[in-house]
């Protein structure tokens, strides 16, 4: 085994150790022992680093990967290993599990303080770090979707972790089953990789697609491939909360506040995208239009719900909702590292306004524990207002995650949105039928602008809304809640991704994690490069020309202009013939120029858009030149339509919920009524018309109840005489079946 | 030892029933202690087999592959033999047979009624059950197969909840029916065969039966006896819609009779048509592979909705075991190495997963008295390790990765999917359907405010832990390291399917 690989063994397995502790001796342990997955996961954070700045960025290499396999299942020849990679990929995602996750148990320490399963807590938030960190370490399919579902599994149980209220025990069973839903694609992708490729490694997938790439994929393949990508996508859909699943996200509130930061916002729900950034090299050009448009989609959509809610959380959860859309639009519009940088970046930032946020309720729930007044929500904005002089750290801190989130220029935020939008600007030029994904993203944008200044002037300006006179119980967290929040905000600026402001492509990300060459989308994509792959479907001579296909994500967009990942032209095979490979170089200097032109464009655009949009928050909810009752009052549809939340819930409960249990009560029925029907209906007759039946004697039905009722009375006096009774009916049977074989025998 | 191995598996417990016999009917704990003694040989010396077991040799249908083989005449004018032996699939079932048969024991301590009739009959159904996953002559698997039918009627009649004589004489009259269509099968296989017995004798005659000249009753002669090995077979597992004997047999069975029913007794159906059926008529199971698999897709997501419809916790629990032996057909049906590999691996899980389930319902039946989902609510405050255990078997249950369920009901899909992209597809969808029924339960029993009428309630005890923390053990090893039991019968599964698909 590597050295590096036994130290990732390591970081895994400490939070594994935690949670076994927690669980079987945390509350015998003083003060329940939080400090055990606390310790595991702060050496594992030490480990991370160590890994980043001691290993990846000096091999400044991207295409580093050191790997090991061990055997899971083998059955004949056949076999299944599991194994764990660590590539520039796995040691971002490394640092991102345990920065957030280290940071979240030390808020917890302060959040969770005095709750009676403190033990619990901290043990479940070892589970949760050792499955992610699992999920991010395999190396394969398989791997992957068992870390997937024990992220969930971790996710049920912290969501519902006061149980005793009955929402949060409805949140946890909605999330766990509308995920499992998008597990059935999950699932079905699985059967249909190990179907048509035999290996779930990843590794081994993308030399088969390579080879796709230079001779073309077999005709019938393409339908099933376009399935796969899409069946993945489905669990990254359930996972990262896209339309048609995000029902359970903003439920999911439910659970205590660091586990919404840590899993509902910065890392589980990031696994889908995670995937999506996976398996890059698995999509069709169909499956990366679905991505798009449901990501595009998403994010508009969820936006549009954050604007009317008035619960702190639930406007932080559909932010995340959108978020998440943005990333996996970038997947699709192949802008690849943006969205990969933009998981990263948002998770810092939404972890910090989430913790942010749980600063604030802890707070409010000082002032009423104060007060003693249980009634009122700690968590609705229309109680808040004025914090800002109350509680000063958690307030620049909010402000400054809040300035990433909206995209304004000079955060992590800025960079990494701005590529997804010029992304899909570009993927528009290009495509001149899909500029609806561009309106869904700048939409978006000036949504997300909106609300999240909403929420900081609802919060933090103004004045107090409570009881007056209660202000004085007010006041700023101690250092283990503000410290996360310090340290979160600091990533949320420009200098850690990029020495430039402006540009991703700049940074250490975009060298280390660019763009994969993805074969497959020559298949039925419409340009040179396109033309070329299928050409060599019917041409098998023609195979050069193919090669064209294996150029970097032609249609797409590794966005910020002339950064590393757009030299491929020279990356198109050696020696592809003169057509196919002028095809596809002057392609890409017309790509080029496009994602340069969409890059500045993109950029003027959501600066533009984010100010107007601040501004309009501005004038709305602090300086109340706009009322925001009589707009909802002149659309009451639209207000109505947007804080239902687009009626989902209602959809779903009356169409799938009724749908099963209306077959669950008929399913029950038919077993109850027609099939013991006729068993009994059976039964009666033979026990009534016996004398008809001839040779079964009244003993097999009757005699068995009275031969049971007297054998009850008689059992201590021996077996012996148990054999009367249903037993000679038995036998008579046994011998009409001898009799029977015996004829036709003879016959 | 090598030979006497399986008969003492077979007969130590038998020996044990006859000593009880003798032993003064008030001294219930000789009586149960010498149960536990008659229980733990069988179990001593499967692990003696699991650790001896030449994982190379693939049995099925090769005389030479099978292990621990005792063989001579028993009624010679018959040509019956007393022929044991074993292979890549019984011995998974033994093992699980020799595990919980010793465990149920402990798990009935509590019982009060006729103390030692019920250990009696307990220890002969484990000669039974024994002797039919270790005979290789077919009347032997027979007798065994009747032998195991009988203790399970009076052990459910007598033993069991308010409707037990309903319950048990359903299961007779199910069970009789699926005897008398063996009976007739097996003796047509007898005089059609060469006058035979032997299960191997019978394999190596599988062109003989397949010649589509041969008739019965003016029918094809291997699709007839096919179907009726089928059926019987079929009633054990339980298929739709035969299946409607198991709810009332379980609710009504006291605690580890159901353990063993659910966890050994269903097996035998599934077994029975891979150690039969499958090697003796190659050619019609490939005809009939896409009726079986559609039927097990029809009992994973039937057993499935039926469950979701409960509100009787052990008819749940009855249910999910309809719906999970599904996967056990639909792996075999595919045919494919893959897919019958997870269908034995599926029959052992689901035995130990579904054992744990039971045990558990009747912990809580011990203390509360009733089984009624709502009645519950809240015994996570009350009864934390109780709660823990639970969670653990009813993830397990749901095939949660890291788990014992997962590896089987995965291997089941990869392997069925290869055959049957639809129905696989459709199977799949149970995976959600269980996760509802499954979390739902547990939200109204464990959930919420604890109930006030079960403030007092004690916390689960040491013997039950004893019983439920062997098995549960075993369901997490296997979750991460699955080998142990899969390299037992990976060889065996994998000359069966080919032994199908080639003929």
């Amino acid at each position: 085994m590597p050295p590096l690989i036994s130290v990732c063994f390591v970081i895994l397995l400490l939070p594994l150790l935690g949670f076994a502790i927690q669980i079987f001796v945390g509350r015998r342990l003083p003060d329940h022992g939080w400090y055990v997955p606390t310790g595991a996961i702060l050496a594992g954070l030490a480990l991370s680093l160590w890994i980043f700045f001691g290993h990846m960025l000096p091999a400044d290499d991207p295409g580093w990967s050191i790997s090991f396999k061990w055997e899971f299942i083998r059955i004949g020849d056949f076999s299944i290993p599991l194994g764990i990679v660590l590539d520039n990929i796995t040691a971002v995602m490394l640092i991102v599990v345990t920065v957030v996750s280290g940071l979240v148990h030390v808020f917890s320490t302060g959040y969770m303080k005095d709750d009676p399963r403190k033990s619990r807590y901290f043990g479940y938030l070892g589970l949760f770090s050792f499955s992610m960190l699992w999920l991010v370490l395999s190396d394969n399919l398989l791997g992957i979707f068992v870390g997937w579902e024990l992220v969930g599994l971790s996710s049920y149980l912290l969501i519902g972790f006061w149980f005793e209220k009955q929402s949060a025990s409805d949140a946890g069973k909605k999330a766990f089953i509308v995920n499992r839903v998008g597990d059935l694609g999950f699932l079905l992708a699985l059967m249909i990789v190990m179907w048509l490729f035999q290996t779930f490694d990843l590794a081994e997938l993308r030399a088969v697609m390579a080879d796709f790439g230079l001779h073309g994929v077999p005709g019938h393949m393409e339908f099933w491939l376009t399935l796969t990508g899409i069946g993945l996508f489905c669990g990254a859909v359930g996972k990262s909360a896209q339309f048609p699943l995000h029902v359970w996200l903003p439920d999911a509130m439910e659970g205590p506040t660091p586990v919404s930061a840590l899993i509902h916002a910065a890392t589980m729900v990031a696994a889908g995208v995670y995937l999506m950034i996976r398996i890059f090299f698995l999509l069709t050009f169909d499956a990366s239009l679905v991505l798009a448009y449901v990501g595009g989609f998403t994010a508009f959509m969820s936006a549009t719900i954050a604007v009317a809610q008035w619960d702190i959380k639930r406007v932080l959860a559909y932010s995340t909702v959108s978020q998440l859309g943005y990333m996996i639009m970038a997947v699709g519009v192949g802008a690849y590292s943006a969205g990969l940088l933009h998981l990263m970046t948002h998770a810092f930032f939404k972890a910090c306004l989430f913790l942010g946020s749980g600063s604030v309720i802890h707070a409010i729930h000082h002032v009423y524990h104060e007060v003693h007044d249980h009634g009122r929500d700690a968590q609705d904005m229309r109680n808040m207002g004025g914090l800002r002089r109350h509680m000063p750290v958690t307030y620049w801190t909010f402000l400054l995650a809040t300035l990433a989130l909206a995209g304004v220029p000079l955060t992590s935020g800025f960079l990494s949105k701005d590529a997804i939008l010029a992304g899909s600007l570009a993927f528009g030029m290009l495509h001149p039928g899909h500029w609806l994904l561009a309106v869904f993203g700048f939409g978006a944008a000036a949504l997300t602008a909106f609300y999240m200044f909403r929420l900081i002037f609802l919060t933090f300006h103004g004045e107090y809304q409570g009881k007056p006179g209660e202000e004085r119980h007010l006041r700023e967290n101690k250092l283990n809640l503000t410290g996360p929040l310090i340290i979160l905000s600091g990533l949320s600026v420009f200098f850690f991704y990029s020495p430039n402001p402006t540009d991703a492509a700049a940074g250490w990300f975009y060298r280390l994690v660019p763009q994969p060459e993805q074969p497959v989308l020559s298949v039925g994509y419409p340009s040179g490069a396109g033309h070329a792959g299928q050409s060599e479907l019917d041409d098998p001579g023609a195979g050069e020309f193919a090669s064209a296909g294996l150029v970097k994500r032609a249609f797409a967009t590794s966005v910020t202009g002339d950064g590393g990942a757009d030299s491929h032209a020279e990356e198109t095979h050696g020696g592809a013939a003169a057509h196919g490979g002028e095809v596809s170089a002057g392609h890409d200097a017309h790509q080029d120029h496009v994602h340069h032109t969409a890059h500045v464009r993109a950029m003027i655009l959501s600066v533009l858009i984010v100010l107007l949009s601040i501004g309009a928050a501005w004038l709305t909810y602090l300086r109340r030149k706009i009322s925001a009752e009589r707009v909802a009052a002149a659309l009451p549809r639209l207000h109505r339509f947007l804080k239902g939340k687009w009626f989902f819930d209602e959809l779903y409960h009356a169409t799938a919920v009724r749908l099963t249990m209306g077959l669950a009560a008929v399913c029950a029925w038919i077993d109850r009524v027609i099939i013991d029907g006729i068993v009994d209906g059976t039964a009666w007759v033979v026990e009534r018309k016996s004398f008809l039946v001839g040779i079964f004697d009244d003993g097999v039905i009757d005699g068995g109840v009275n031969g049971l009722g007297w054998l009850s009375r008689t059992l201590g006096k021996g077996f012996r005489r148990i054999q009367t009774g249903d037993v000679q009916g038995y036998l008579v049977g046994a011998l009409v079946g001898v009799i029977v074989i015996m004829l036709i025998q003879v016959l | 030892m090598e030979q006497w191995v399986l008969t003492l598996m077979t007969f130590v417990p038998l020996l044990g029933a006859a000593v009880i016999t003798f032993m003064p009917r008030d001294n219930h704990n000789l009586i149960r202690w010498t149960a536990a003694a008659a229980t733990a040989v069988p179990l001593l010396l499967a692990f003696w087999i699991w650790q001896t077991f030449d994982r190379n040799l693939a049995g099925i249908n090769d005389p030479d592959g099978f292990q621990y083989v005792v063989q001579f005449d028993w009624i010679k004018a018959y040509n019956i033999q007393y022929f044991l032996g074993v292979d890549g699939l019984s011995v998974p079932m033994v093992l699980l047979t020799a595990l919980l048969s010793f465990l149920c024991i402990f798990a009935s301590w509590g019982i009060t009624k006729k103390v030692k009739g019920y250990f009696a009959l307990f220890l002969l159904l484990e000669t039974g059950m024994m002797g039919t996953f270790v005979a290789l002559d077919f009347f032997l698997f027979y007798v065994f197969w009747e032998v195991m039918l009988l203790p399970m009627y009076f052990l459910i009649g007598i033993w069991g909840g308010p409707r037990r004589e309903y319950a048990a004489i359903k299961f007779f009259l199910y069970t009789l029916a699926g005897s008398v269509l063996m009976l007739v099968g097996m003796l047509a296989l007898y005089f059609t065969g060469g006058h035979t017995f032997n299960l191997l004798t019978l394999m190596a005659q599988a062109g003989t039966f397949a010649n589509p000249s041969l008739l019965i009753f003016g029918m094809n002669f291997a699709k007839v006896i096919f179907v009726a090995f089928f059926i019987g077979f079929a009633i054990k597992v339980p298929l739709f819609p035969f299946h409607t004997w198991l709810p009332d047999a379980h609710v009504e069975a006291p605690t580890a009779v159901s353990v063993i029913l659910a966890g050994v007794l269903l097996k035998m159906g599934t077994y029975g048509l891979m150690r039969i059926s499958f090697p003796i008529f190659p050619g019609v199971t490939k005809y009939f592979a896409t009726a079986m698999a559609i039927l097990g897709v029809i009992n994973i997501l039937y057993g499935a909705y039926c469950a979701m419809a409960q509100t009787d916790f052990k008819k749940l629990v009855a249910y999910s075991s309809v719906s999970h032996m599904g996967y056990v057909m639909l792996g075999m049906a595919a045919l494919t190495h893959q897919g019958m590999t997870g269908a034995v691996m599926q029959m052992f899980n689901h035995g130990t997963i579904t054992a744990m389930m039971f045990l558990l319902v009747g912990v809580i039946y011990d203390r509360a008295h009733h089984r009624e989902i709502n009645g519950f609510g809240g015994l996570g405050v009350q009864m934390p390790v109780y709660t823990g255990v639970a969670m653990l078997a009813f993830f397990a249950s749901m095939g949660l990765p890291g788990l014992s369920g997962f590896i089987s009901e995965a291997l089941v899909f990869l392997g069925a999917f290869q055959t049957y992209k639809l129905f696989t597809f459709l199977a799949a969808l149970g995976i959600i359907l269980t996760a509802g029924y499954v979390l739902w339960m547990v939200q109204r029993v464990f959930l919420g405010k604890l109930n006030e009428k079960y403030a007092e309630l004690p916390d689960i005890n040491g013997r039950e832990l004893f019983t439920l923390v062997p098995i549960g053990l075993i369901v997490l090893i296997l979750g991460v390291f699955p080998m142990p039991v899969l390299d037992l019968m990976d060889n065996a599964t994998v000359h069966l399917v080919e032994l199908v698909k080639n003929f």
